[in-house]
């Protein structure tokens, strides 16, 4: 999937091509800082973006696409189907209505409730988020924050969705709070079956609720797996930076010793060429400024590009990253890219810290040349059209990815 | 050597008709360069106490020391006292006026004190800051910085004034994850290279792990541990401190305190934090034989030390030097 | 600071792009520049002798003709002499009160909304006094006790109508006030003058150069009604025009040449000033426009 501001001053790349799906009862984490396309890409899964962004690609939600509904389909999937937990949830309440009336809203717009239900119903809800039935009368400035964001939840369970997506749910919260509201979201989509994706900038965060992970970086995913794996060993350079960015308490490495990256992010409309991170990258080779490198096995078992092309990306450990790549890989000159590669780019001696492992990725993959980007993953390419991989909340069938060749 | 010393110090307001007790008998000393995380969750009063420290607010009783002076009102004096205690805040987007350029916002601090050589100072505070070349950044409106560049703008705002003690509120919580190890390495860095001692408001207890000396745990207008880092966050004696660490995300057993923070107007009796407190829950402090205590008797204001101390029946039952 | 310059030539132009957006805002713009043109050349290009019903050369009432385009009013003046000499007393009249009252009202806003506390409030029960007046009324009054001259219509108008302003100006320095880059000023060391002038004028200059515009506009159907109602500035005016139309019949005589010039040119120029003053509410205020 692919998203495109159009402004004044050309189109904005903010996502460039992206294939993510979650299962029923699964959690998926969406990392990266501000900029890098993880609310747009939340956003655009239900259409929720401004008209100037151009949405390309397939949203699949139970099998149907949502970029193809009509819009009362539409609305009627938005609540029902699929739903919204907002950042900041005191702006995103209406402070002259009472909670309870809040919630029932979408029951009583959609028709799936009277009058006499919907209160009962609200009075469940509250209650499975952890507040007293009566608070359904209070109205916004009378809760604390935590218990708006209760609030926030429980309208977003209100129509027992299949999938929730939570942009920051906890950013404005205290760790307790924050810790409490963890716990809450936890447990519903063990209990319910509900799938969510979650959207952070803080990756110790999401590696305790999320199942599986995706770090997104200008507007492409540069690391995914599964949570643990990727926060305790991430592959892709940026994904370290971002893992390491919350110390463990008590941990001496980090004790007088905040970590951090170096450089801005970039600006989607003058993004760099080759691997997009390459400027602020500490492990960066010369040949990352001219080649991009695809999503490629990154958890040490052999690196099989035929599995890596037939799909099997989403349950594995993979990053986009020329660290990764099998050894023959890594110093072969990027032949496609644009422009002139210069000749003979040095092969040994490179800085390989901390990638010993590499190595291991497997003598097969010398048989194939131009791997990195020629596996035809739907998303191989910057160009929107070429991207076209569902996002299958709770689809039985979800889990072997269906990437279309 | 103390800089910078809260004594006593209770600040209060009028909150919906009642005495809402915000600071309630704080004892704080920041030394000469030393880095002191103050912790807890919003509402506890830590940044009360840190407009308090800065002068922006009148405290009820008790003093604001600065170099062993008490510190006074007056116009001329708070003036004075702004060039040696800079802020720097915790929404950088909002702490620039849009209008104003990054020369105009950090040459702002030596233009009201009349200080000479406006443009020296600007380019030296802006290079501290690391933002280099400063020139480069002379004409730059904020909109077109990024977070972890308007931070450092600020930052710099503040050391135009040479200060020797920085109050930074919650300075990255607003900042992007990759962002924010920089700026803590930069305050870390402006210690290191200016001797600058820093007062850091946060409820990340990894900031403090990161960066501080010591650490202060703040709850309900009162400071309830307080100690060098290592021992506070590696062994925490005050069950609001465990509470605290036990929920970080990486934690095996978290301690999630039920409720939300209670209220400053309606401050309990006995020790402040027993109605949530899990040591007393789990029937601990009755082993301990401290319970009734725990309900009835009051704690007394933890003396400032830079020993660890920590405001607990149960925890002094078993380690009476605290 | 070249480069500061050259930022400031870009926001000017993106403010005329902005401003050229609002199409009734450029109508307002070309019809008050037709005005003001007019009232800058007319001492140029006309006699005012003219004006004086002693030396008026043309027949009483006479409807429009080829030397009088516009007829002539009861002592034989002509009336597009009139029409012209009389927008140079409006348009004086009219800015001028309209900046009186905006130095008032924005006076008394930044400094009620500044100062919390005892100040502020005496302040804003003057406003809400000045408010509730009926400014008219007192503005007549105000006029007949000073006696008759162009500065005292402006002096009535202008201190009768600052109170709306003031009220405006004070809820956007009230919000001005909240932002933490003045609290970071005031850690800085700034004193009240620093904050005011630097933070929050800065802030409202827009809103109060919209809001003047508009002020304009009613400051000149007050002065005509001022002039209708006897209270004029001893010169022709529109206003003054129109009262001696009334008072010599003009509309049961069926003299339309004398009670339609004056009566269109202030519709037009109110109009024209009040579309103005809508488009650059539109480009400037913030909440206006939205996210910004």
């Amino acid at each position: 999937m692919a998203v495109t501001y159009r402004s004044a001053a050309g189109d904005v790349p903010a996502v460039r091509g992206v294939s993510l799906e979650v299962a029923e009862g699964e959690a998926l984490g969406l990392a990266g800082e501000s900029g890098s396309g993880k609310s747009t890409l939340a956003m655009a899964l239900l259409r929720l973006l401004p008209k100037s962004a151009r949405v390309t690609g397939e949203i699949l939600l139970d099998g149907e696409d949502v970029l193809r509904m009509n819009w009362g389909r539409l609305r009627a999937v938005r609540w029902a189907s699929a739903s919204v937990v907002f950042q900041g949830a005191q702006h995103a309440l209406n402070p002259v209505r009472r909670v309870g009336e809040q919630i029932a809203e979408p029951l009583l717009v959609h028709g799936m409730a009277t009058q006499a239900e919907a209160r009962t119903r609200v009075a469940g809800l509250l209650e499975q988020v952890g507040l007293p039935a009566w608070r359904a009368r209070s109205y916004p400035h009378e809760l604390s924050g935590g218990q708006r964001q209760r609030v926030m939840i429980a309208m977003a369970l209100a129509c027992s969705p299949r999938l929730i997506i939570a942009d920051e749910p906890t950013t404005a919260l205290d760790v307790m709070i924050q810790a409490q509201v963890l716990t809450l979201v936890r447990s519903l989509i063990a209990d319910r079956g509900i799938g969510l994706i979650m959207i952070s900038h803080d990756l110790s965060v999401l590696a305790a609720t999320c199942d599986r992970l995706a770090v997104m970086y200008a507007g492409r995913v540069v690391e995914a797996g599964p949570a643990r794996e990727v926060f305790t060993g991430a592959r892709h350079p940026y994904g370290r930076a971002l893992a390491e960015a919350f110390p463990t308490v008590g941990d001496p490495s980090s004790r007088m010793a905040p970590r951090g990256l170096g450089g801005d992010p970039p600006d989607p409309m003058r993004l760099p060429g080759g691997c997009s991170f390459h400027p602020r990258c500490p492990a960066a080779l010369p040949s990352c400024a001219w080649r991009q490198v695809e999503l490629w096995p990154a958890d040490g078992v052999a690196g099989d590009p035929a599995g890596h092309a037939a799909g099997s990306t989403q349950a594995r450990h993979t990053a986009a990253c020329v660290h990764v790549l099998p050894e023959p890989e890594r110093s072969e000159p990027e032949r496609t890219g644009p422009g002139t590669p210069e000749p003979g780019m040095p092969e040994a001696g490179m800085p390989e810290a901390g990638m010993p492992e590499a190595e291991e990725a497997g003598p097969e993959a010398a048989g194939g040349q131009e791997v990195p980007n020629a596996p035809s993953a739907a998303n191989a390419s910057g160009a929107p059209d070429a991207a076209d991989i569902p996002d299958d909340p709770g689809a039985p069938d979800a889990r072997p990815a269906k990437e279309s060749a | 050597m103390t800089l910078l010393e809260a004594r006593d110090l209770h600040v209060q307001f009028a909150s919906r008709g009642r005495r809402a007790r915000a600071v309630d008998g704080v004892n704080l000393t920041v030394g000469e360069g030393e880095i002191v995380a103050l912790v807890g969750e919003s509402g506890c009063g830590k940044t009360t106490l840190a407009r308090t420290l800065l002068g922006l607010e009148r405290p009820a009783s008790g003093t604001v020391l600065y170099g062993g002076a008490p510190l006074a009102y007056s116009t001329r004096a708070l003036k004075a006292y702004r060039r040696e205690v800079q802020l720097v805040p915790q929404d950088p987007t909002g702490s620039l006026n849009p209008r104003h350029t990054v020369y105009e916002a950090v040459a702002e601090g030596p233009r009201i004190h009349g200080l000479r050589d406006e443009r020296e100072r600007v380019a030296s505070a802006l290079s501290r800051a690391g933002l280099r070349p400063p020139e480069r950044f002379f004409p730059v409106y904020p909109h077109e910085l990024s977070g972890g560049q308007r931070q450092r703008v600020v930052i710099a705002g503040a050391l135009a004034l040479d200060p020797r003690v920085l109050v930074a509120d919650e300075p990255v919580a607003s900042l992007d994850a990759s962002v924010r190890g920089e700026i803590l390495s930069l305050l870390l860095r402006l210690r290191a290279e200016l001797g600058l001692s820093a007062l850091v408001v946060t409820h990340d207890l990894g900031l403090a792990w990161n960066i501080a000396d010591r650490v202060a745990v703040m709850y309900l207008g009162r400071i309830v541990e307080s100690g060098p880092v290592e021992q506070v966050l590696s062994a925490p004696s005050h069950p609001y401190t465990q509470a605290l660490l036990s929920v970080l995300p990486d934690s095996p057993a978290p301690i999630v305190l039920g409720g939300e923070p209670p209220d400053p107007t309606r401050i309990p009796g006995g020790c402040r934090f027993h109605p949530r407190c899990h040591v007393l829950a789990s029937g601990k402090a009755a082993e301990a034989g401290v319970d009734g205590l725990c309900r009835s008797q009051p704690l007394e204001i933890l003396p400032s030390s830079t020993e660890l101390r920590a405001a607990c029946h149960y925890a002094r039952a078993r380690q009476p030097q605290l | 600071m070249n480069e500061t310059a050259a930022r400031r030539r870009g926001a000017l132009a993106r403010f005329w792009r902005d401003y050229r957006a609002q199409r009734t805002g450029l109508y307002g713009a070309a019809i008050l520049a037709v005005f003001v043109l007019l009232a800058l050349v007319t001492p140029l290009v006309t006699d005012p002798s003219g004006l004086d019903v002693t030396k008026a050369t043309g027949p009483k009432m006479a409807p429009p003709s080829a030397e009088f385009p516009l007829g002539t009013d009861e002592s034989g003046r002509s009336i597009l002499l009139m029409i012209l000499w009389g927008s140079r007393v409006s348009l004086l009249i009219g800015f001028l009160a309209a900046l009186l009252s905006m130095v008032i009202g924005t006076v008394t806003g930044i400094t009620a909304g500044h100062f919390r506390g005892w100040s502020s409030a005496v302040l804003m029960r003057i406003t809400d006094w000045f408010l509730v007046l009926p400014s008219l009324v007192l503005a007549l009054v105000l006029a007949a006790i000073l006696g008759g001259g162009t500065s005292t219509i402006i002096l009535a108008i202008g201190v009768t109508s600052w109170a709306a302003t003031a009220r405006l100006i004070r809820a956007q320095t009230l919000a001005v006030e909240a932002r933490p880059y003045v609290e970071r000023s005031r850690v800085l060391g700034a004193g009240h003058w620093h904050v005011m002038t630097r933070h929050v004028l800065p802030n409202v200059a827009p809103l109060v150069l919209a809001n003047t515009t508009l002020t304009v506009a009613s400051a000149i159907v007050t002065e005509s009604t001022l002039a209708f109602l006897g209270a004029d500035a001893g010169q022709a005016s529109w206003g003054s025009m129109l009262r001696g139309s009334y008072d010599w019949g003009a509309v049961t005589s069926g003299a339309w040449w004398y009670v339609l010039p004056p009566g269109l040119c202030i519709v037009a120029v109110v109009l024209a000033f009040t579309f103005c003053g809508r488009a650059l509410e539109a480009v400037l205020n913030p909440r206006l426009r939205g996210v910004a």
